[in-house]
């Protein structure tokens, strides 16, 4: 079990969406319980993955190579390193309780679970292909569950919304798709390794090295997404069902910064000096700009989807300080955190859209007094997203900003700036919400039931978990990420 | 004790755990184990502190939190000299008189476990705070005081104005933490750790340039007058009032405001050597303090008066830092501590008994409550710097600090006399004269046991607690709680003397004013009422930061938003939109021109053939007489 684990991981999910397939389509319940086992199964691996791995060193673990099309030496190269097993383990995590919160669609279940599950199928594989043919097959495998998802199962404006992401991460994967194949044909002999072709990166020129990262980063960057190519995610955001919207914001937006970490920094490492200013210039704008953007979000969900943009800022703020092992392990632990936080806001806006089916934050008011317990949790997930000590998203801000520091001093001190914009907005919405009497909606609210519970508070756990004791998961990324400085050779 | 000093915030963590997750629904309980956690607390906090007063060796205990090598290697403990000590003494003695006093005060109140689950938690960050022996534990801490001060400011939060005091308290004290973050990074940058050990030894070998200590200084600064709301940061402690009376003694009297203070007292080697840093603190503090004094002079709230009056004080403290006077400040702060929780925990007695803060309703009270206006006198008598009360000791102390700067000592003398005047102004509005409003004045009553015994123990410590700063003591607290820099402020009696009469004198305008009557306010009013209107609205600041900061951000932040949807997804849907009308274009091209072309060339096939089918008609003598046509124009062309 242990040598196949990660192909495991990968094809349960897909496995119970064929399940799934053949299971008569008014059988709710049957297709549920598929669905949740199919979903369980990977996060038990997602476990022993853990235990397994030897966090001391940064070789690739797990490893699962065969030949799958030999006449274009296309592998089936499956393996972990420091910077995908939080992922995975992340993913995992997400895709089960985001499948406990899919327990209230009610239309079509049968095709929403074996979307689904083909989606976590993909997003798993991403983090675990070590070969461009794989990889590339499994970024693309996640746009068709996620268009439709987005598509059928969305809000007033899905359909724009659907293709709108669509449209935009397909434009994206054009260019990744050309500096693969320009990878591939100028590499002798012809090889889509990703190992590889790390190995044969001093041997690259400069300007291929810098035509092949921006290509890349056209990519990335629209799924991170960076300024300017940010706008999908509003509309994705803010019409994807709840559980759609913590895997856009958990998961997928991560898929843009673990692809600059795996790919681009290792294999093009001049052109990543080269614009490692411009990159940590992109990342405070994000941080800045999505603050002030927030202020004027009416809309709660809005107002959570536009706090990603500013706090996956973050993230490219730490990969710009490519030399700093604090950076990088920053990012990595900003994308883990913001995963867990974020996922969980977008859980509990679900949660009171779906009792009183509006996101207007001026709809309600003083909701601590008619449903303290949801009040009393979503504060405590407010909080972590605007960097309390003591809450994972703290640790991550500080390690980009100490590491980052020493490399851009002006440009880190603007970024310190949205520790306070990001408390201004966050605080507004609490107050106009939470506090003052009830008001609105809030009358309508009960508060948070046993099942929206059990979704959340391993989110809380672990965020108070990495933030009191963060060692938990930077040993994991450690040894990797100062290997990954090495290779850069800062 | 010592090797257990770890425990002391424990306490405290433990008792809020045990709120939050199991006990909340038990009032009395909750209100029990947070009790018995806080005493715990004081206990060990006391003996560790004897202990370590007259023995100079730093306890320090660490272990390795986050390793991730040179760029972050950060270890995280605590530390314990005379300085924490006395401040684990501050904290856990006005903790536990808060939480005593608030049995009674927050009796009626729904929402009781919630509240004494917070000031545990506050506690315990506090706790932390002083504990800590390194930059990083200290803003963490520092953090979570403030997110406990946010959530009890906003404790009644149905009322709108209590939760704009949250909000504004964390959002003020959040910008002075820009500050605070920017020193960490710098001077980790500079000195490759956060420790304080480290940091200090690396300033005292001169490992860091000086402008880039003067910067780093004055980032911490910025931290320290968020949190002690110094100028231009201060506005929000008074807003700060909303929260419960017990609350503001603790945390916005005692503890967490003086935080600021303790973090320039702890970097004492960095302003030591950036002294222009040292000066601004110096003019910040002086500054804050003449402006708060003056505000306080006609303020009618009772609590609002008290708050100003810390402002001022704090600002005492900063200036006597910025003046090299560490252990001035540092003794002000444990005195001022004891008389300000006093004074704080006296009106929320009064408020209690009258249930209004208003002053102007007040009156004659010393016949009902005499607890609480005998301890408040004594309070009052304290921070006026009447001898031999703590205040007089401490304050000598800082008039001390300022010679040498004779415009610094002015403008404290004028502040003492400023103190000295809105306190007993206070006092006698309140206690004593006729009741201005009868029926409250009726229904007042004296306190609980549970609320007066803590004003008479504070009431004591007010006294008393200057007395281990007596000039002539051999091992007083200047020997005790800066070990490593020792520092002895001779007594001057000529200026004590001055400070005194001073302070008596502002006792005496009090006096005539609102005791004897035998000058009337009403007249001095009128003769100023240019600064009487000015200061009533506390220099305008409130509007002019509305006016110049926090409208226009709103503004612009919509503004933003609006360029987001228009501009930019403006352009990414007018290129869909382009892409759309060429591929419209293109169907029309494709279909007009291209297919025209093709279907042209199949009708013109047609078409040439239609004509040209005429020609096979299959007749022979169709065809010959084409030939003979053509033979006769062959020959006619020839």
């Amino acid at each position: 079990m242990m040598s196949g684990l990660l192909s495991w991981m990968i094809f349960l999910p897909l496995i119970g969406a064929g399940v799934i397939m053949a299971l008569p389509k008014d059988n709710h319940r049957g297709i549920r319980a598929v669905a949740t086992v199919a979903a369980f199964l990977p996060l038990v691996l997602a476990i022993l993955l853990l235990a397994g791995y030897d966090p001391s060193t940064a070789a690739f673990q797990f490893q699962e190579n065969a030949a799958w099309i030999p006449a274009l030496n296309v592998n089936y190269h499956l393996g972990v390193d420091g910077l995908s097993v939080p992922m995975l383990a992340l993913t995992a995590l997400l895709c089960f309780l985001a499948c406990l919160i899919s327990y209230n669609i009610t239309n079509r279940v049968k095709e929403y679970f074996a979307f689904y599950l083909l989606l976590e199928a993909g997003m798993l594989g991403v983090f675990a292909a070590l070969d461009f043919f794989l990889f590339y097959v499994f970024w693309e495998v996640m746009l068709v569950p996620m268009y439709f998802l987005i598509g059928i199962w969305g809000g007033p404006r899905r359909e724009y919304a659907a293709i709108k992401f669509f449209l935009y991460t397909l434009f994206g994967s054009i260019f990744m798709l050309v500096a693969i194949l320009a990878l591939y044909f100028t590499s002798t002999p012809h090889t889509l390794s990703i190992t590889d072709q790390i190995a044969r990166a001093p041997g690259m020129t400069h300007g291929f090295q810098m035509f092949a990262f921006v290509f890349f980063f056209i990519a990335f960057a629209i799924k991170i997404p960076t300024l300017p190519f940010h706008t999908w995610l509003p509309d994705a955001h803010v019409e994807a069902p709840t559980a759609v919207s913590v895997l856009l914001a958990g998961v997928l937006l991560k898929m843009g910064t673990y692809g600059l970490l795996r790919i681009s920094l290792p294999m093009f490492p001049m052109a990543t000096k080269y614009f490692a200013w411009p990159m940590a210039a992109l990342g405070v704008a994000g941080i800045v700009y999505g603050a002030f953007v927030c202020m004027a979000q009416k809309d709660l969900k809005k107002l959570v989807a536009y706090s990603s943009v500013s706090h996956m800022g973050y993230c490219l703020l730490g990969i710009a300080a490519y030399g700093s092992v604090a950076a990088l392990t920053g990012c990595m632990f900003q994308m883990v955190s913001h995963g867990l936080i974020t996922g969980a806001l977008f859980i509990l806006v679900g949660v009171i859209y779906d009792r009183a089916h509006t996101r207007e934050i001026d709809a309600y008011g003083g909701m601590w007094v008619k449903v303290p317990v949801y009040s009393g949790i979503m504060v405590l997930f407010v909080l972590g997203s605007l960097g309390l000590p003591g809450l994972s998203g703290f640790v991550s801000e500080f390690m980009v900003f100490l590491g980052a520091f020493p490399y851009f001093k002006i440009t880190v001190a603007v970024g310190v700036v949205g520790v306070l914009l990001t408390a201004a907005y966050f605080l507004r919405m609490i107050q106009k919400m939470f506090l003052g009497t009830v008001a609105g909606q809030t009358e309508h609210l009960s508060d948070i039931n046993a099942r929206e519970m059990i979704a959340v508070a391993p989110l809380a756990v672990m965020m108070i978990v990495l933030g009191v004791y963060p060692a938990l998961l930077a040993d994991y990324i450690k040894a990797t990420i100062v290997n990954l400085v090495k290779v850069i050779g800062a | 004790m010592i090797q257990t000093a770890w425990l002391i915030p424990i306490f405290p963590l433990v008792a809020m755990a045990a709120i939050v997750l199991f006990t909340h629904r038990h009032r009395a309980l909750s209100a029990g184990i947070s009790i018995a956690a806080v005493s715990l607390s004081f206990l060990w906090g006391w003996s560790v502190a004897v202990s370590v007063w007259g023995d100079p060796t730093v306890h320090r205990m660490s272990f390795d939190w986050l390793n991730l090598g040179e760029s972050m290697y950060i270890p995280i403990g605590i530390q314990i000299d005379g300085l924490t000590g006395m401040m684990l003494v501050v904290v856990t003695t006005v903790a536990l008189m808060v939480q005593i006093y608030s049995l009674g005060y927050m009796r009626d109140d729904p929402r009781y476990s919630r509240y004494y689950a917070y000031l545990s938690l506050f506690t315990m960050a506090m706790l932390t705070l002083v504990l800590a022996d390194n930059f990083f534990l200290m803003f963490v801490s520092w953090e979570l005081v403030g997110l406990a001060s946010y959530l009890l400011i906003g404790f009644w939060f149905e009322k709108q104005s209590a939760a704009d005091a949250g909000k504004k308290a964390f959002i003020t004290t959040r910008l002075g933490d820009l500050g605070f973050i920017l020193g960490l990074l710098l001077l980790y940058t500079g000195c490759g750790t956060l420790t304080f050990q480290g940091v200090f030894s690396a300033v005292d070998s001169h490992v860091l340039s000086g402008g880039l200590l003067t910067i780093a200084g004055l980032c911490l600064f910025a931290g320290a007058v968020g949190k002690s709301a110094q100028v231009p940061l201060h506005v929000w402690l008074p807003d700060a009032m909303e929260g419960p009376t017990p609350v503001s003694a603790l945390i916005h009297a005692a503890t967490m405001v003086v935080a600021g203070v303790y973090l320039v007292a702890r970097s004492m080697s960095i302003f030591l050597a950036a002294d222009r840093a040292a000066m601004v603190v110096a003019w910040i503090g002086i500054i804050t303090s003449v402006m708060a004094a003056s505000i306080g002079l006609v303020q009618n709230d009772i609590k609002r008066v008290l708050a100003y009056s810390t402002v001022s004080q704090l600002g005492y403290m900063i200036m006597a830092l910025g003046l090299g006077g560490f252990t001035a400040g540092t003794f002000h702060l444990m005195t001022h501590a004891f008389f300000k929780a006093l004074l704080f925990l006296g009106a929320g007695s009064v408020i209690h008994a009258v249930h209004t803060n208003d002053i102007r309703e007040m009156g004659g009270l010393h016949a009902k409550m005499k607890t609480t206006s005998i301890t408040f006198l004594i309070a009052a008598l304290a921070i006026a710097g009447v001898f031999p009360l703590s205040g007089f000791w401490s304050k000598d102390e800082i008039v001390a600090a300022t010679l040498g700067h004779p415009i610094f000592t002015v403008l404290t003398l004028a502040v003492a006399f400023m103190t000295a005047f809105y306190m007993f102004r206070l006092y006698f509005l309140t206690f004593t004269g006729k009741p201005r409003d009868q029926h409250k004045f009726d229904h007042a009553h004296e306190s609980p046991k549970t609320m007066t015994v803590p004003l008479q123990i504070l009431a004591v410590l007010s006294v008393v607690s200057g007395w281990i700063g007596l000039p002539w003591l051999e091992h007083g607290f200047s020997s005790v709680v800066f070990h490593e820099h020792p520092h002895h402020p001779e007594f001057h009696v000529v200026w004590a003397f001055i400070a005194a009469l001073v302070g008596l004198s502002g006792i005496g305008l009090a006096y005539m004013m609102y005791y004897k009557g035998s000058i009337d306010p009403e007249r001095v009013r009128a003769r100023a009422t240019g600064l009487y209107t000015t200061l009533l609205n506390k220099y305008y600041f409130d509007e002019a930061y509305s006016v110049l900061f926090v409208r226009p951000y709103y503004t612009m932040c919509r503004g933003w938003f609006w360029f987001d949807q228009h501009a930019i997804d403006g352009a990414v849907n007018g290129l869909g939109r382009v892409s759309v009308a060429w591929s419209v274009f293109n169907r029309w091209f494709d279909e007009t021109f291209v297919d025209g072309a093709v279907n042209g060339v199949g009708w013109l096939t047609r078409g040439f053939g239609a004509i040209v089918r005429h020609l096979q008609t299959g007749r022979v003598q169709n065809y010959a007489f084409i030939v003979f046509a053509a033979l006769v124009v062959l020959w006619l062309l020839q």
